[in-house]
């Protein structure tokens, strides 16, 4: 559905894409991640055939980005980071606005707002003037906008970000639905727990390049993530953090109030091992698990030491 | 399809919505209406109690010919301070609310976006315009003016403020800052305005001067051609017509020597120039993105190479 091949932007002397080759296929939901400036809006921008590269191609559906940017744009809805609204229109002459615009029908029109404003929770704000929305309103509206000529593909980019935890899982959840819907979903985030739960793929971009492309959990063994050890102990958790610095596997500690966090990289025997040993010097362990690794431990791995190869 | 979906783009819909939905409309309206009011009134005043050291002056045909060409040049200038206003920020502003982006992405050419903001803006100071009509009526009762003379000068107005707009349009496509296309865009009135004016003035001068030492002189004076770039001037010319002979200096013995072009004729032919111009300019710049030769694949030939604006 999204090709992307040996695309490179240049502004001056400064390259904010370097060689980004990318293949996303139909109905995948894709995090793109990477810290500010890394160059996930230029390759959005560029989709979204709001910006030319300087080489390389870009495909949608098909359709070269600077060759056929019309087709493209028919495929596909597009959120910016940073958007505005035109305050003097109420919410449904602004998705009319949006729609007439990819010359939707009135007829269609008329049938397909009120769906859509159901679909992001606005449907009793039918009436209202854009400017009294709040920014998650804003933002859900502008989801509804980019989907009102029904895209196959969405790039989104940073849709989340502003918003406050409930708006944040409002968002979440439409994005499930359209995930559900088969869209193609091209979404970024520098915020990685906000994307965990909904991508199949990642791709981390850094500097201007790819530095890991694929499915979340195939990166992580490929890039042998330590685990994470969780250990809790009723009494002399600092005592017991200082000992486990000089543990075999163990390449950090942490001790918070929530616990201790070990960086272990031995396997499921030395783990074992371990809390044998923990035991054994008297501690009153209360809990002793593995957590969970997420897209920002990932994320952490593959960019502390430059771009992978 | 009835007529306004025929007509009417979404992107002139939302802009006349948008515009009359403000305040700001009705107030510069009202404030437009009241201010050439105001002079008309003035100069009434003047002319009947002042003009005559305190005695009343019966206000006759002449005098309303006169305070036609005081509206007249009164509303010249007021068009030449709303134009840019209105236009100047057309683009760049959709650019600082973060909108341009979005409507980039739509199916909406970027001469339909041009185009209708244009016109949209073109539409409201037309309104404002004919709005001031009944001020014009006022000279209709004392006569002295013919009807074809109002319609030219309010076909004369449309062209300003088309010619103006577009340069608007222009700079509020080129420049990111809506400040900053506003001050250029009056910036380039004011040349438009004051500068071919003066530089008539200058040339003027250094023709006489040469025509005083040479025999032989020419029929007529290059130098007409500067001031026929002047508004102020078309628009003389256009209720005067010999103003044009004046401004090219001819010297025909004959009672048919004519100036080789009127002022305001020149005027239209020049800036209908720079009117394409500055459109063509603006719909190719509002997107970034180009469209490279599509024979690339066919031909061989390096597909990046030339690039052509995107419809």
């Amino acid at each position: 559905m999204i090709e992307i091949e040996h695309l490179t932007k240049t502004y001056g002397s400064f390259q904010a894409l370097k060689d980004i080759n990318m293949y996303i296929p139909q109905g995948t939901v894709f995090g793109f991640v990477g810290p500010n400036g890394a160059g996930k809006s230029t390759t959005m921008s560029i989709l979204a055939t709001l910006m030319l590269p300087t080489s390389g191609t870009a495909r949608v559906d098909g359709f070269e980005v600077t060759e056929n940017p019309k087709e493209v744009r028919k495929r596909i809805g597009y959120m910016p980071d940073f958007f505005g609204v035109y305050d003097q229109l109420k919410t449904t002459e602004y998705l009319h606005f949006y729609g007439a615009s990819y010359n939707i029908p009135r007829g269609e029109r008329d049938k397909l707002i009120p769906q859509l404003l159901e679909l992001v929770n606005l449907s009793d704000k039918a009436d209202t003037y854009v400017d009294s929305l709040s920014r998650g309103m804003k933002q859900r509206l502008c989801l509804a906008r980019c989907l009102v000529h029904d895209p196959k593909v969405l790039i989104l980019d940073e849709p989340a970000s502003g918003l406050d935890p409930r708006a944040r899982i409002e968002m979440r959840e439409i994005l499930k639905e359209l995930k559900l819907m088969g869209k193609t979903i091209i979404i970024s985030s520098h915020i990685l727990p906000e994307l965990a739960e909904m991508v199949d793929e990642i791709g981390v971009i850094e500097h201007g390049q790819m530095v890991a492309q694929g499915r979340v959990a195939d990166i992580q063994n490929r890039l042998r993530v330590k685990k994470v050890l969780h250990i809790r102990s009723l009494d002399k958790e600092e005592e017991l953090a200082a000992r486990l610095r000089d543990e075999p596997y163990v390449s950090g500690v942490l001790a918070d109030n929530t616990g201790i966090h070990v960086h272990f990289g031995g396997g499921d025997e030395d783990q074992g091992a371990l809390l044998q040993r923990i035991v054994s010097w008297g501690y009153p362990v209360l809990s002793f698990h593995e957590a969970q690794t997420n897209l920002e431990d990932v994320f952490l791995e593959i960019t502390k030491g430059g771009p992978a190869t | 399809m009835n007529w306004t979906r025929k007509w009417i783009n979404p992107v002139l819909d939302k802009e006349f919505r948008l515009r009359m939905r403000t305040p700001r409309s009705a107030i510069s309206l009202m404030v437009y209406i009241l201010v050439l009011g105001l002079i008309a009134l003035g100069f009434i005043y003047v002319s009947m109690y002042l003009g005559n050291g305190g005695g009343q002056t019966r206000f006759n045909s002449g005098m309303g010919q006169i305070m036609f060409y005081v509206l007249s040049f009164a509303q010249l200038v007021l068009i030449a301070f709303m134009a840019p206003a209105l236009t100047a920020g057309v683009i760049s502003s959709e650019r600082e609310k973060q909108t341009l982006s979005m409507l980039l992405t739509t199916q909406q050419s970027s001469s339909t976006i041009i185009l209708s903001k244009l016109v949209s803006s073109l539409s409201f100071m037309a309104l404002i315009v004919v709005a001031t009509l009944p001020v014009y009526s006022i000279v209709f009762m004392y006569g002295g003016i013919s009807l074809n003379q109002l319609v030219s000068l309010f076909l004369f107005y449309l062209f300003i403020m088309l010619m103006l707009g577009s340069l608007g349009v222009l700079f509020s496509t080129l420049l990111k800052r809506t400040m900053i296309s506003v001050i250029v865009t009056y910036g380039v009135g004011l040349c438009i305005f004051l500068l071919t004016g003066l530089l008539y003035l200058f040339a003027l001068s250094l023709v006489q001067r040469q025509n005083a030492q040479s025999v032989l002189q020419p029929d007529y004076s290059w130098v007409g051609y500067i001031l026929g770039l002047n508004p102020a001037a078309a628009l003389i010319s256009l209720f005067e017509p010999s103003f044009s002979k004046q401004a090219f200096l001819v010297r025909g013995t004959t009672l048919n020597a004519d100036a080789p072009i009127q002022l305001w004729q020149e005027f239209v032919v020049v800036y209908s120039v720079v009117i394409i111009v500055s459109l063509w300019i603006s719909i190719r710049r509002i997107r970034p993105v180009r469209r490279r030769r599509k024979q690339a694949e066919t031909d061989g030939t390096d597909g990046g190479a030339t690039m052509e604006p995107v419809k």
